[in-house]
């Protein structure tokens, strides 16, 4: 069988098996299934990389009647990138998700939402259909309310409606567009739009699409919803919706601009995002500053790294660097950041709260964690030799390149005001007095710290992820208007 | 498969980095043998490469993980001189180390950062492009931290967050820098001409400007000189570090770097740029020594005399001229083993006699024999008396000021003496001449404290009055610059 | 007046009114209605404006079927955190804009 179509159906049918075995079967099954996920995306990965990109039409109907599912470098990347973090996450449930600890509802809960989640991450990255990328964002999205909600407290509850809210009104936007992609050229598949007639509604198609999914996305000013939101959840959940959940719409957005219609990347529209993109940089930062509970530091921390993706806009019909660039940003920040939740998971577990002054002194009796927070603020601040800085580091040079150093502001700025919000929760941490907690084992702490290292690993062997991108990058299109 | 000898270098303090941090707290004769293991194989690494690159030979080891970027180790005669210093120093500190913590806790932590530092310096001096070099420099930054506030009290975080205030916004200046000058030329390699091409001479200025306070700030140039006052929180063997062996070190060989192998002497008189950092050198001499005449303890004291002393090596690359660079190069690994000298020196005063201040100095000569005769010379040398090696370094910083056309060096350098002298002297008048206040009690039964201390102070000795001599440093810094500028 | 206008001039002012309902509604249930009216409407829009030349065209009816199984569950996910949340705190409405 396909690797692809495993992709998307092994989790379905390992949330299926969750939700209808008895609690200790159910576990094993969605491990089983998410093991084979894994070796599924490896495998998809593996083929795109020996340059034999898999490809198929559901159905046996080709595009534009059919759905056509297909790998490049930057879905195999984000599989992977996927498959890794997902895999964490899981093995730190195994124990935190337990029925003992979380109680039966969480228990029960969390393993079917979570490989949906999962599905839906995967049949994002692997659409080339516009209408069929609506379908999984909206799966994605209604499996990421259900992980908020999970706990149960009113404002948990509060922020998954929230958040539903906002996940809502970006798909029906998001729709609207596709709706009027669809009457203007009767196709919907991305590479067919890529070689269309150009039509005068498609701006504003491509403007609401944007839309609606940088409401998705927590793109400023739409991120009110993110924090409470990403905060509230347990742990492993929120690592998930913070490493991977907005890196789904942002996929289609990048996919919308640079392969569907480049054509109407005007400048001033992406000036726009990325001014955008810019103040959520700032604005996160800021919040992060503000806060004394580490879940909302870390949580507004996505909030100002989702506005370095977008910060990058104006550059990507302007120089190839950008494009890679961006792309390894958003992959160490799905490594790092799902790393620092489950490593604040595990104090919060240990010492009853997230407030900045439950956590002192914390590194003495969890030493592998406290590093793998560290590291992986090494990683969002971007820091060599991290995969961050390295993501820095070209979209900088594409900047000055393309004459537009402006867009290398924020990059140098946000890293500053990244070391600066982490600086507090480190300092934390690893202040002296040491309170006598009950620290996870070792093997536990290795789970952070493989994540944390995993980012680092980026930054240091960047060649093959770079090989793996190349397959099929746009080419950039400069709009002369 | 042979490992290339620049990366070997490397290895031999990252592979004890890597696996000390996972090593228990009690494993203290595994650590020991894996710290002091890689410090021997690196120094005899290095003496075996010596006289090669005295013949003219020069190792590399590349890798390019990415169109553009390129990862770059070679092994030049600049890149020796700091090596060397180093790598020497290094094992004078990790005996010293070892002797100092003892059975204190969280050694494991601390020596993995203390070899990761190293390699870090390592790194810097080996790198042959300057991005190379900036990924080094920040693994140094973020190793140092570690360390600094390794005590973790109070005044040891302030310390480190002081640090890091000044590290941050600083390294992201140099990044900033790296970028718009590799966006316009392509990647720069210390060995070859860089070729500025299409950069406006302003442009060229500004981007000199911004890597200068990137390297600046660890070389402790004025403005940007605060948080190494602020790290003497930390202890006797990460000042050591601090001072001598890694991080002001590694931004005054950036310096270095920038001006000689960045610019080139010739576009830098072109752009004249080298009076504007004379000057601030300058600045920062004076200023330096002015600030440790006010301190009454021990080691800030000799921090301010840091901050002064370093800029001697920027001020003598600044000066662009033969004996000027001479002098400079040779004042790099000359203020490293007088500074290493009175670092280890403060630390025993701290230990064996709990002295912290100036004035718990009266009297400690007859006491502590070894250690106030390491003191004195060290203090003696930093003030610039014949043999010791500052003379050396004095002596051709003046000739070169002389022969840049900037006699005024001679004046900054007559003041600098002058206070040096203000503020070592009464030190040593306390040390030899004092009554010793009866509650201070001191000893000196800690071999491996003193004797590393004793071997630097030798050292430093020994680069002075030996000056002349085949292998000396004096020697290598002439070599250098014959090279630089005999066709 | 066509009936494919028609469609889609009722479908436009489906969407006017969702709109309006899900931006200027506080009671959760009356956001959860308008945002189905929305999508309603698009549904609408979509099947007029992407019938092209002579006879249905399959796809749009595909999606639209596919569209409107999406919102279904997507209202059923929001009016069971709807009751839950009631049950709860006692209110219909979010925390910020409570009366």
């Amino acid at each position: 069988m396909n690797a692809l179509v495993v992709l998307l159906t092994l989790p379905l049918g390992g949330a299926l098996a969750a939700v209808a075995f008895p609690a200790g079967v159910a576990r094993g099954a969605a491990l089983a299934a998410a093991a084979g996920t894994v070796a599924a995306a490896l495998a998809v990965a593996s083929e795109v990389a020996a340059g034999a990109p898999p490809r198929i039409a559901l159905g046996g109907w080709p595009p534009p009647l059919g759905i056509a599912l297909a790998a490049d470098g930057l879905s195999a990347a984000l599989l992977v990138t996927t498959a890794a973090v997902m895999a964490a996450v899981l093995l730190a449930a195994r124990h935190t998700m337990a029925a003992g600890l979380a109680g039966p509802r969480i228990a029960f809960g969390f393993w079917p939402l979570a490989l949906m989640l999962w599905a839906a991450l995967n049949a994002v990255f692997v659409s080339r259909d516009l209408f069929n990328l609506y379908v999984g964002i909206e799966l994605l999205s209604l499996a990421a309310v259900g992980l908020v909600a999970i706990g149960g407290k009113p404002e948990a509850l509060a922020a998954a409606m929230r958040y539903m809210l906002f996940a809502l009104a970006g798909s029906l936007l998001y729709l609207a567009g596709v709706a009027l992609i669809y009457a203007a050229h009767g196709a919907l598949d991305i590479d067919l739009l890529a070689s269309r007639r150009p039509s005068g509604t498609d701006a504003l198609a491509l403007a609401l699409m944007t839309a609606g999914l940088t409401a998705k996305t927590a793109l400023f000013p739409f991120h009110v919803w993110l924090p409470p939101a990403h905060a509230g959840a347990p742990a492993p959940a929120s690592a998930m919706l913070s490493a991977l959940v907005p890196k789904a719409s942002f996929v289609i957005l990048l996919r919308l601009w640079t392969e569907a219609l480049p054509d109407e990347a005007s400048p001033a529209a992406l000036t726009l995002i990325g001014a955008l993109g810019v103040a959520a940089v700032v604005w996160g930062s800021l919040g992060a500053l503000a806060q004394s509970r580490v879940k909302l530091i870390v949580a507004y921390s996505t909030v100002a790294q989702i506005g370095y993706l977008f910060a990058v806009f104006p550059l990507l019909p302007l120089a190839q660097a950008a494009w890679s660039g961006v792309i390894f940003l958003a992959l160490s920040h799905a490594l790092a950041k799902a790393a620092m939740f489950l490593a604040v998971g595990q104090w919060m577990a240990a010492a009853g709260g997230d407030r900045l002054e439950e956590l002192r002194g914390l590194a003495q009796a969890m030493p592998m964690s406290a590093f793998a927070f560290a590291l992986a603020a090494v990683t969002l601040a971007g820091l060599p030799p991290s995969g961050g800085f390295l993501g820095k580091y070209m979209v900088m040079t594409a900047a000055f390149t393309a004459g537009q150093w402006v867009w290398a502001l924020p990059m140098a700025l946000g890293g500053l005001l990244a070391a600066a919000y982490l600086y507090r929760p480190l300092a934390a941490l690893f202040a002296r007095e040491g309170a006598s907690v009950a620290a996870p084992s070792r093997a536990r702490q290795a789970v952070p710290l493989a994540l944390a290292g995993g980012g680092i690993a980026l930054g240091l062997a960047s060649a093959e992820p770079l090989a793996l991108l190349a397959n099929g990058q746009p080419p950039i299109q400069a709009v002369v208007r | 498969m042979t490992v290339p000898l620049p990366v070997l270098l490397l290895l031999t303090s990252l592979v004890p980095a890597a696996v000390t941090f996972f090593l228990p707290q009690e494993a203290h004769r595994l650590r020991n043998a894996l710290s002091l293991g890689g410090a021997l194989l690196k120094v005899a690494l290095i003496v075996a490469m010596l006289f090669a690159v005295a013949g003219g030979a020069s190792y590399e080891a590349g890798l390019t993980p990415a169109p553009g970027l390129m990862l770059l180790l070679r092994i030049d005669a600049l890149a020796l001189l700091f090596v060397s210093l180093s790598a020497i120093l290094w094992l004078l500190t990790t005996i010293y180390a070892i002797a100092y913590f003892g059975t204190k806790p969280q050694l494991s932590r601390f020596f993995g950062f203390f070899s990761l530092c190293v390699a870090a310096t390592t790194g810097i001096a080996l790198s042959g492009s300057l991005f190379t070099f900036f990924i080094f420099f920040e693994l140094l930054t973020l190793s140092t931290w570690p360390l600094v506030a390794h005590k973790q009290d109070a005044p040891s975080l302030a310390a480190g967050r002081r640090y890091l205030l000044y590290a941050m916004p600083c390294s992201a200046a140099l990044l900033w820098a790296i970028v718009w000058l590799e966006s316009a030329t392509g990647p720069v390699i210390f060995a070859a001409p860089t070729d500025f091409g299409t950069l406006a001479p302003n442009a060229q200025r500004a981007i000199f400007a911004l890597l200068i306070v990137g390297m600046g700030m660890k070389a402790a140039i004025v403005p940007l000189h605060g948080w190494l006052p602020a790290a003497m929180a930390a202890p006797a063997p990460v000042s050591a570090l601090l001072h001598a062996v890694a991080v002001v070190k590694a931004g005054a060989f950036g310096v270095i770097r920038v001006v000689h192998d960045v610019f080139g002497m010739d576009r830098m008189s072109e752009l004249g740029l080298g009076l504007p950092l004379a000057a601030l050198a300058s600045v920062t001499i004076l200023w330096g020594s002015v600030r440790a005449l006010g301190q009454r303890e021990i080691k800030k004291r000799l921090a301010y005399s840091t901050v002064s002393q370093v800029s001697y090596i920027v001020l003598g690359i600044s000066l662009i001229g033969p004996f000027a660079v001479i002098g400079g190069l040779a004042h790099l690994i000359h203020q490293g083993l007088m500074k290493i000298t009175l670092f280890f020196c403060a630390g025993i005063y701290d230990e064996r006699a709990g002295v912290k201040r100036i004035e718990g100095l009266d009297g400690l000569g007859p006491r502590m024999p070894w250690t106030s005769t390491c003191f004195s010379l060290g203090a003696l040398g930093m003030i610039g008396l014949p043999p010791m090696a500052g003379f050396v370094s004095k002596i051709y910083l003046g000739l070169g000021g002389l022969q840049s056309g900037a006699p005024w060096v001679l004046a900054v350098l007559a003041a600098s003496t002058l206070l040096n002298a203000a503020y070592f002297l009464p030190l040593l008048y306390r040390l030899w001449f004092r009554e010793p206040a009866p509650e201070v009690q001191g000893d000196e039964r800690a071999p491996a404290l003193v004797a590393p201390t004793v071997v630097a102070a030798l050292g430093a000795l020994g680069v002075g009055a030996l000056a002349a001599a085949p292998v000396s440093p004096l020697a290598w810094a002439t070599l250098l610059a014959e090279r630089a500028w005999l066709p | 007046m066509t009936a494919l206008t028609l469609y889609a001039l009722t479908g436009a002012a489906l969407i006017g009114l969702g709109l309006y309902g899900l931006i200027a509604a506080r009671h959760l249930l009356r956001r959860i209605v308008a945002f189905n009216l929305l999508g309603s409407g698009l549904f609408l829009y979509l099947g007029a404006a992407g019938a092209r030349g002579d006879g249905p065209d399959p796809v749009p009816q595909a999606l639209i079927i596919t569209g409107i199984v999406v919102a279904l569950s997507a209202s059923a996910l929001a009016v069971g955190l709807l009751v839950a949340g009631a049950r709860l705190s006692g209110r219909a409405t979010l925390p910020e804009e409570a009366e």
